[in-house]
């Protein structure tokens, strides 16, 4: 189970916050001024409309329904890329394969995903739970997680820290990542696209240059290695100096408030 | 029975495409679509879905039919539930992450009784603007690496200019495609406002298309934003009218996505299994009324009216 205590601070005023908060706050973090970032539905999308609010106005959010440029209201977050509200305030609309298209010609500088499963090399599983021939669970599929990991220039993966989910080798690579390390991904005909971070509501990593195995790089507000470990189905690789994030401002929390809104409740 | 595209030109040149009164019923188009064909549905997920076509193909008693689309949702269910279908081909099936996985899907996948053939988002995209090219496969970088592209069968090339390998992508090419747009004239000129999805490539791609249209207007209605036509008459060969014909899906700057029909739906699979709740769900909404229309009666206008104005004032 995922099992940070987050506390914001505000001034000298505690806030109570959530791990997935917690998670989605530091996602947004990541993403720089005057990229453009491909953005999957969920935590992906929140932290992305965070960014665009925060340090990153000049932030270009593109979804996988043809938008580009979307701006989001808040209160009103879409549930489906494809949906009118996930177009509001958006400068083109384009056809689904085109967008991805853009990706494959190199326009896109992040893709950020979610992910039902990870593994050490950061490739995602959302087809299979089990045997992909007997499956125990049919998972929706790829959508496009495929295709923003295969082929946008620097890949972002935001999940929830649960060991059945942090796994040595998913079940299957619906998406890939550095697939079996090395230059494996290179090999198989994917020359670009770099696996940069996985945030999830405990810790943040990258991938150990050489190898291309996850590593952890920062903690989460209080948490300990040893809870990483325990939430980690496979052998935890430590960056040589581990930090620890800075919780959520008042700021930030609040901008993330305001954009979740009333998202859940709908006439 | 995947035709080639070689195949479907050969079809397209052996019949003429004349100018003409296209207009007929929802259950009159339904007659293009034969036992074990492969039906292409439109829009993506619960956007522009042509449910009152989709609602007839379900009625039609048509049986062991391969359904191909971009995200498909509840109406995966339908299909797999009522046995007019027993295969899906698609990158992603569900309605949403609130909504959870489709307990249907997975009883009917998981227990053999019809196959889920997945292709990424892109790939099935390029696999339908193949078959809308004319051409057997396309090149892309997709897919490569993953289980997805060993599960599909599919295979790599090397380009003969410069060695890179890249995944060849099939044409699909099928045998009907059902779309739902904003307006059509009589003879198939069909508009669409706000978002496309893969419906250009998909109908191209198609034997033979049906369009359901929220009105049916002048040509020279159309003739006025001809920037918003996104298929010539002589690719479509058969014209409904359907108003709300996307319910309970949305339809760009006319209608949101009924969410209280699906959290109704999902709480049915919930307090009766996904076996009795989809046949419940069928029952009071597909197989109490005799068309489309009735099922929208008992919608109601309030109901549909609401949905209007929320999506006027997020498009306008």
């Amino acid at each position: 189970m995922s099992a940070a205590t987050g506390k914001g601070y505000a001034g000298a005023r505690e806030i109570e916050v959530s791990p997935e908060e917690l998670m989605t706050v530091a996602a947004s973090r990541l993403l720089a001024d005057n990229r453009v970032v491909f953005a999957g539905v969920g935590a992906p999308l929140v932290a992305s409309a965070m960014a665009r609010r925060l340090q990153a106005p000049n932030l270009t959010i593109v979804l996988e329904g043809g938008i580009i440029g979307t701006q989001l209201r808040a209160g009103q977050l879409p549930v489906s890329t494809n949906e009118m509200r996930a177009g509001y305030g958006a400068s083109m609309f384009t056809d689904i394969t085109d967008v991805f298209l853009y990706a494959q010609r190199g326009f896109f500088d992040y893709g950020f995903l979610g992910a039902a499963q990870v593994d050490c090399y950061g490739n995602i599983n959302t087809s299979f739970i089990g045997d992909p021939e007997a499956p125990r669970v049919r998972l929706p599929g790829s959508g496009g997680a495929n295709d923003i990991i295969s082929l946008c220039n620097e890949i972002f993966i935001v999940t929830a820290h649960e060991r059945r989910r942090f796994v040595d080798r998913v079940d299957f690579i619906t998406s890939p990542g550095y697939l079996s390390g090395g230059d494996s991904r290179n090999d198989a005909g994917l020359p670009f696209g770099r696996l940069r971070n996985v945030v999830t509501d405990l810790a943040l990593f990258d991938f150990e240059p050489g190898t291309h195995r996850m590593r952890l790089q920062s903690l989460q507000p209080g948490v300990t290695v040893e809870a990483v470990k325990d939430a980690t189905g496979f052998p935890l690789l430590l960056a040589d100096e581990i930090d620890e994030l800075s919780p959520p401002t008042a700021t930030e929390l609040q901008v993330l408030r305001e954009l979740r809104g009333i998202e859940a409740v709908r006439a | 029975m995947t035709a080639t595209v070689r195949q479907a030109r050969l079809d397209l040149e052996s019949h003429e495409r004349p100018v003409l009164d296209k207009r007929v019923s929802a259950r009159a188009a339904m007659e293009l679509v034969s036992d074990g064909d492969i039906v292409a549905i439109g829009g993506t997920l619960y956007s522009r879905t042509p449910m009152a076509l989709v609602f007839e193909l379900l009625r039609s008693g048509r049986r062991g039919l391969t359904i191909t689309r971009s995200l498909t949702c509840y109406e995966a269910d339908l299909f797999f539930a009522t046995r007019t279908a027993d295969r899906l081909v698609t990158s992603w099936v569900g309605i949403g992450l609130p909504w959870g996985l489709s307990p249907v899907v997975r009883h009917y996948v998981e227990n053999g009784l019809a196959a889920y053939e997945e292709w990424s988002h892109l790939a099935l995209g390029l696999r339908y603007k193949a078959g809308a090219m004319g051409v057997p496969f396309l090149p892309t970088m997709t897919m490569l690496g993953s289980d997805l592209a060993r599960q599909a069968k599919a295979v790599s090339v090397r380009c003969p200019y410069t060695g890179q390998e890249l995944l060849a992508v099939p044409a699909l090419v099928p045998d009907v495609a059902l779309l739902h747009v904003h307006r059509a004239d009589m003879y198939g000129n069909a508009q669409v406002d706000g978002y496309t999805h893969m419906d250009l490539d998909m109908a191209r791609a198609s034997r033979r298309v049906v369009v359901s249209a929220e009105e049916i207007v002048e040509p020279g209605e159309i003739a006025k934003r001809p920037d918003h036509t996104i298929l010539p008459h002589f690719a479509v060969d058969a014209v409904v009218k359907a108003p709300f014909g996307a319910y309970p899906h949305e339809c760009y700057g006319l209608y949101e996505a009924d969410t209280r029909h699906f959290d109704s739906y999902v709480s049915l699979l919930r307090d009766h299994g996904p076996d009795e709740g989809v046949r419940l769900y069928i029952e009071a909404n597909l197989t109490a009324y005799e068309d489309f229309e009735g099922f929208l009666r008992n919608v109601g206008t309030q109901r549909l009216s609401e949905l209007n104005s929320s999506a006027r004032e997020l498009t306008t």
